[in-house]
């Protein structure tokens, strides 16, 4: 095809749209979530009809990422973008500052109570009491049972209120 | 060309030292001894392992972007089988196909897992070491070391905290507890102080002073020793080695089952 006559989409129409899609891309191991609302999409970039998505690490170790970075192009395949790049990217950290509040919303809809805003224990402050409320019955008489938990980013959590434990999307 | 070589030893010597105590760690998978702390250690595992494969990986980039004469200068430090792959080096080849004698760690990360008390007290001596090194190398003009250590320390803070907390519990609770966790402090002490020998280029991380490094770790230990009730050693006899490749027999067996299937089914992916 002669490039000269091909319509050139808008740049910032076509990263508007792959934006939305990326809402469709879950977690796999918090499904609830999409990679939006987890806030490690860091950018998308459109150049001369290449893709790139940027996205960084949960956790260096977190084994999610490169099945988010395969279902992040299968997704964007299936809406007809067919040459994306997935890159990685250590800086600036993730911190869960970045998951949007619709997200923390589905994570207590879901049994896990989202993550406290980040000042309250993230230092190296011993048997620090994090004040964690319960995501079935909101009471905050809750109880750490373990500090880590099923996922690297979670720990586990026991509401003294309602009996029933939970995990707890720790702050990061 | 003296800058570069130093560069990838010092990212090798991280790597290195990550990956042998996740190797380590991730044998008490389903055999904590409870399943809090099971899960516990095997996350610190699974942290260490991500920071292992960041350094590997920029260790990696750094040798295929290397002139031939840095390459030759490097030669010593690279797997031997890769070299028939006819392909670019990566992560994988660093952690899998090197010998003992060219892993940089130091000799308290491969040392056998021991009780649950040497485990902690291993992993507390560690994060705390990591904790102010990383704390110095998010300042590295090494961009890719910033980015690394910036990642690392948020995880690292959380093994501190941890292992901290089980090193108070631990000393400071029944006479069992309180004399497995002197004994291990008897048996590590000497495996301390190869951490300080000056090691990682001044280069890579601007206000590293050993000596200042050495007196906030002990600092620290010292607090958390107090809470503990465990005595301080008198500084003595310590072992080194480990940063110039001359390990304790401990390594070969380590590595023999980390490395077995990548040497038996080279390049094997599942």
């Amino acid at each position: 095809m002669n490039k000269t006559t091909q319509h050139t989409p808008d740049p910032a129409l076509v990263k508007q749209q792959i934006w939305k899609i990326l809402e469709e891309v879950n977690d796999p191991e918090v499904p609830v979530l999409s990679v939006i609302d987890l806030g490690i999409v860091r950018d998308v970039v459109f150049n001369d009809y290449q893709y790139e998505v940027v996205i960084t690490p949960t956790y260096s170790g977190c084994p999610a990422m490169d099945i988010i970075s395969m279902n992040i192009r299968l997704k964007l395949m299936e809406y007809g973008y067919k040459d994306v790049k997935v890159k990685q990217v250590l800086s600036p950290a993730w911190t869960t500052d970045w998951m949007s509040e619709a997200g923390k919303e589905k994570l207590k809809a879901f049994g896990i109570a989202p993550p406290n805003p980040k000042q309250q224990v993230c230092s190296t402050a011993l048997f620090a009491d994090e004040s964690v409320q319960c995501p079935r019955c909101s009471s905050y008489n809750t109880t750490r049972i373990s500090e880590f938990g099923s996922t690297a980013c979670k720990s586990l959590y026991r509401c003294e209120n309602c009996k029933e434990p939970f995990d707890y999307f720790k702050c990061h | 060309m003296q800058s570069t070589y130093q560069l990838i030893k010092c990212t090798l010597h991280l790597a290195d030292n990550a990956l042998i105590l996740s190797q380590r760690n991730s044998e008490w998978c389903g055999h904590g001894p409870v399943l809090e702390q099971d899960i516990a250690i095997t996350n610190i595992s699974l942290d260490l392992l991500g920071q292992a494969k960041n350094f590997y990986a920029y260790a990696a980039a750094l040798y295929n972007g290397f002139s031939d004469d840095e390459k030759n200068a490097t030669d010593h430090l690279i797997p031997r089988p890769w070299k028939n792959y006819g392909r670019e080096l990566n992560e994988d080849d660093l952690a899998f196909l090197r010998d003992e004698n060219q892993y940089l760690n130091f000799l308290m990360p491969e040392l056998p897992r021991g009780d649950w008390a040497f485990t902690i007290l291993r992993q507390f001596f560690f994060s705390a070491w990591q904790y102010d090194l990383y704390t110095n190398l998010i300042k590295s003009p090494d961009a890719t070391i910033a980015a690394i250590a910036d990642k690392s320390l948020k995880e690292v803070t959380y093994h501190l905290r941890w292992s901290s907390e089980w090193v108070i519990r631990l000393g400071d609770g029944t006479d069992e507890s309180h004399a497995r966790m002197q004994n291990a402090v008897d048996d590590l002490w000497m495996y301390t102080g190869e951490m300080f020998e000056p090691f990682i280029d001044e280069a890579l991380a601007p206000d590293s002073d050993t000596k200042l490094l050495q007196q906030s770790w002990v600092n620290r230990v010292k607090n958390i020793f107090d809470e503990a009730n465990l005595g301080m050693p008198v500084s003595g006899w310590m072992q080194t080695g480990g940063t110039s490749g001359r390990h304790t027999e401990h390594l070969g067996y380590i590595l023999a089952e980390m490395q077995y299937i990548q040497r038996t089914f080279p390049n094997a992916t599942w």
